[in-house]
């Protein structure tokens, strides 16, 4: 790269393999976790459009059965495990917690390199489960189809996901203790940006739910390898269990996805709408509230799976109620936009389009909390189509808005804001085109996991599919213009955005140990509406603050 | 920046706070690893009460209550580590961290002696051995002593791991300052006493439930 042009800044302390690989600076960790997500974000998606093109007809033309079985699996076990759930956290909130609170790096520097390893070393096995054969469980690895009927690379798959949770934990600790113990002088908890708050809240859930999905995987593999029978009832056991813990981790888990989405929208939206974020205080305690409430939802995924009608009524209580601090959120979100003097830059038209996914997204989820219709709708398209709409619709599109919005500060560079805009409503309409008509479908009674279906079903699939191709040009596009930009993109400013936040005060890319004074701060988080902010720069060494 | 391990603090004093809340947070997480094990052995135990009652007497109460007592002693060896750390005897700390190290490998040897003696009386229901059970309902018997060996070797797998960073520890011991000693003392003194409860419930629960 050409970064050597750059004196100074982190990315010029030295560019050999050794240089990234043995780094501990917070800053490079994050992009090599950049570097292999993106790898698995496009293997997975690689899959996805497999699927779409198999479901284009009602036969089974392109794939047999069984491939399509591990297709959708390993779909679901990279797309979740080895993209969704490190993603923010991993590559944004790695390079930008530190830079947020004005720290010199991460409290556990070598941990988090550390953390990186273990990640690739976990891949490792997933990968080699792939090559091998590939698993059929499915991204759930239920129980018994897991422990006696599955005849792929079942036990390598979940050791895989197994030593990534390390990963995960690992990454969960040091962003805790870092939020605790690196503060800078004036920034006290409710100063914080949200976008701390929510690494804040998705890090105990990793720290929290992580080991029991552990616990889980380690009797899957006891069982198939040293024949424990915990989730056999021939030997005595109970295959419900799994799906119990099981969900016990996953439930808290779409939080660990979403909420640092959350984050990068709370802070992209008063950014371009010059306006501070609406009721400040709400948002950041409806990310720990749904953090603590996301663990005792777990129930609504066995609604119909023969736990007792009790537990059904009051998880699905409890699924409506985790709804709440999610629609407090999104209200705020509005509020803020109101008055505002918006502008539509590529980070902002994200932001917007997540807005408007993961509210549908979420209302759908009302749909699956409600007893009865989740008896319907239970294992089609429409719950496809749900978890589709936060994850890809929300999560994803959060990521895109974040690494745009943050783009010229982790590189120096800016990229090209014609192409990202294009690329930013290729994306929305392309999504859009793929997962609303499984809405349809799903609700309709197409089932999820086979690779036919009845011709009537058809025009929906066609439609889905085509838009599965629009998706992927939409994820392709930032793909080139992102690494164009790195090359000869234009030199970004130290403030492009003129944000608040202390990650702008200091240059563009940062120094090796990110501030060359270290910052003191005088004044709540986003406040855009502080006159002629636009044309303050930052001091650092504010005397009147360090008392 | 002089004096701390990671580039991040300013003092050792608030690297150490740092790596202490970081060990809370750690066995906060275990915590729920094993908690999930201990659930699923609870919620077994109320479906088959009387099954997992009888098979439990087949386990030897005497192998098991001499190992309580060696891992309550290793605390109290670990916890003077501690102690004298904090005094800066140094020699001494190394003393007693060795006899916390010897005291767990004790636990796991006597831990290796009741495996060999339960798999050769036909109650290990793995790797396909074979499962000579006696008493009444013996598919939940299975269940239990299946349950038994993946509590007790998560366990015993923690010790090894306690066993393995003292040991690192003691290796890297000339070479660190007097800060990071104390800091690493107290961290591991941590995850050791840590361990030790788990055992501390684990043992009541299968050893000693409606004996």
């Amino acid at each position: 790269m050409s970064h050597a042009a750059m004196p100074g800044t982190y990315l010029a302390e030295g560019s050999g393999p050794r240089a990234w690989l043995l780094t501990t600076d917070h800053k490079r960790v994050a992009w090599l976790y950049l570097a292999s997500l993106t790898a698995f974000f496009f293997l997975g998606g690689a899959m996805a459009v497999l699927m779409r093109i198999e479901l284009a007809t009602p036969a089974g033309d392109l794939v047999s059965d069984d491939t399509y079985n591990r297709l959708f699996s390993l779909h679901g076990i990279i797309m979740v495990w080895f993209f969704l759930v490190p993603s923010i956290p991993a590559t944004l909130g790695n390079f930008l917690l530190p830079l947020m609170i004005g720290a010199r790096d991460l409290a556990f520097p070598r941990l988090n390199l550390a953390s990186w390893y273990v990640f690739i070393f976990g891949s490792l096995f997933a990968l080699f489960a792939v090559v091998a054969g590939g698993v059929d469980t499915g991204w759930t690895f239920y129980t018994p189809l897991s422990t006696l009927y599955a005849n792929g690379f079942v036990s390598t798959a979940a050791f895989g996901v197994f030593i990534v949770g390390f990963s995960t934990i690992m990454t969960g600790i040091n962003f805790i203790v870092t939020v605790h113990t690196l503060r800078a002088p004036g920034l006290t908890w409710f100063r914080l940006p949200i976008f701390v708050w929510t690494l804040y809240a998705t890090s105990l859930v990793m720290v929290l739910a992580t080991p029991v999905l552990a616990a889980s995987l380690i009797l899957i593999v006891l069982e198939r390898v040293f024949g424990i029978g915990i989730f056999n009832p021939d030997l005595g056991g109970d295959p419900l269990l799994f799906q119990h813990l099981f969900w016990f981790y996953s439930h808290p888990a779409v939080y660990i996805m979403i909420l640092p989405g959350m984050g990068v929208v709370s802070e992209v939206l008063p950014c371009f709408s010059r306006r501070p974020l609406f009721g400040y205080k709400a948002v950041a305690m409806s990310s720990m509230a749904i953090a603590v409430f996301g663990f005792l939802v777990w129930g609504h995924h066995m609604f119909v799976s023969g736990q007792s009608a009790y537990a059904g009524v009051v998880f699905s209580f409890l699924s409506f109620c985790v709804a709440i601090p999610s629609a407090i959120k999104v209200f705020n979100w509005s509020l803020t936009l109101r008055k505002g003097e918006i502008s539509f830059e590529a980070p902002m038209l994200y932001a917007l389009f997540f807005l408007g996914l993961f509210t549908f997204g979420g209302l759908a989820g009302l749909f699956l909390a409600a007893l009865a219709v989740d008896v319907h709708v239970h294992d089609t398209y429409f719950v496809i189509a749900h978890f589709h709409y936060i994850m890809v619709g929300g999560m994803v599109t959060a990521y895109m808005a974040g690494l745009h919005f943050w783009w010229p500060k982790m590189t120096g560079r800016l990229y090209s804001e014609t192409s990202a805009r294009i690329a930013a409503t290729v994306t929305f309409v392309g999504f859009n085109l793929t997962f609303f008509p499984q809405y349809v479908l799903g609700f309709n009674g197409m089932p999820r996991r086979y690779h036919t279906y009845p011709p009537e079903f058809q025009f929906w699939n066609v439609l889905s599919s085509a838009g599965a191709v629009v998706l992927a040009i939409g994820y392709l596009m930032p793909l080139f213009y992102l690494i164009w930009s790195l090359f000869r993109g234009a030199r970004a400013p130290d403030n492009p955005w003129n944000a608040t936040g202390l990650e702008w005060q200091t240059s563009s890319p940062p120094p090796p140990h990110n501030f060359e004074t270290m910052p003191v701060v005088t004044r709540p988080a986003y406040a855009y509406d502080m006159k002629g902010l636009e044309h303050e720069r930052f001091s650092p060494h504010r005397e009147e603050a360090a008392q | 920046m002089s004096g701390t391990e990671s580039v991040a603090f300013d003092t050792p004093r608030r690297e150490r706070r740092a790596d202490n809340f970081a060990m809370w947070v750690f066995i906060g997480s275990e915590a729920m690893l094993f908690g999930a094990i201990f659930l699923v052995f609870l919620v077994a135990h109320i479906d088959f009460g009387p099954a997992f009652a009888a098979a439990s007497k087949h386990l030897s109460l005497p192998l098991g209550t001499f190992n309580t007592a060696v891992l309550i002693t290793s605390s109290f060896t670990m916890a003077s580590a501690h102690r004298l750390a904090l005094h800066r005897r140094w020699r001494a700390t190394i003393w007693a961290l060795a006899a916390t190290t010897a005291l767990g490998a004790c636990f796991l040897v006597v831990k290796g002696i009741e495996y060999g003696k339960e798999i050769s009386e036909g109650l290990a229901p793995l790797l396909g051995l074979p499962f000579r059970y006696a008493g009444p309902d013996p598919v939940h018997a299975e269940f239990f002593f299946g349950l038994y060996f993946t509590m007790t070797s998560l366990h015993a797998l923690h010790l090894i791991g306690g066993i393995v960073v003292i040991a690192g520890m003691i290796a890297l011991w000339r070479t660190a300052s007097p800060a990071n000693r104390l800091r690493r003392v107290v961290a591991v003194g941590l995850y050791w006493h840590f361990v030790d409860i788990i055992w501390v419930f684990m043992f009541p629960v299968l050893y000693l439930i409606n004996r």
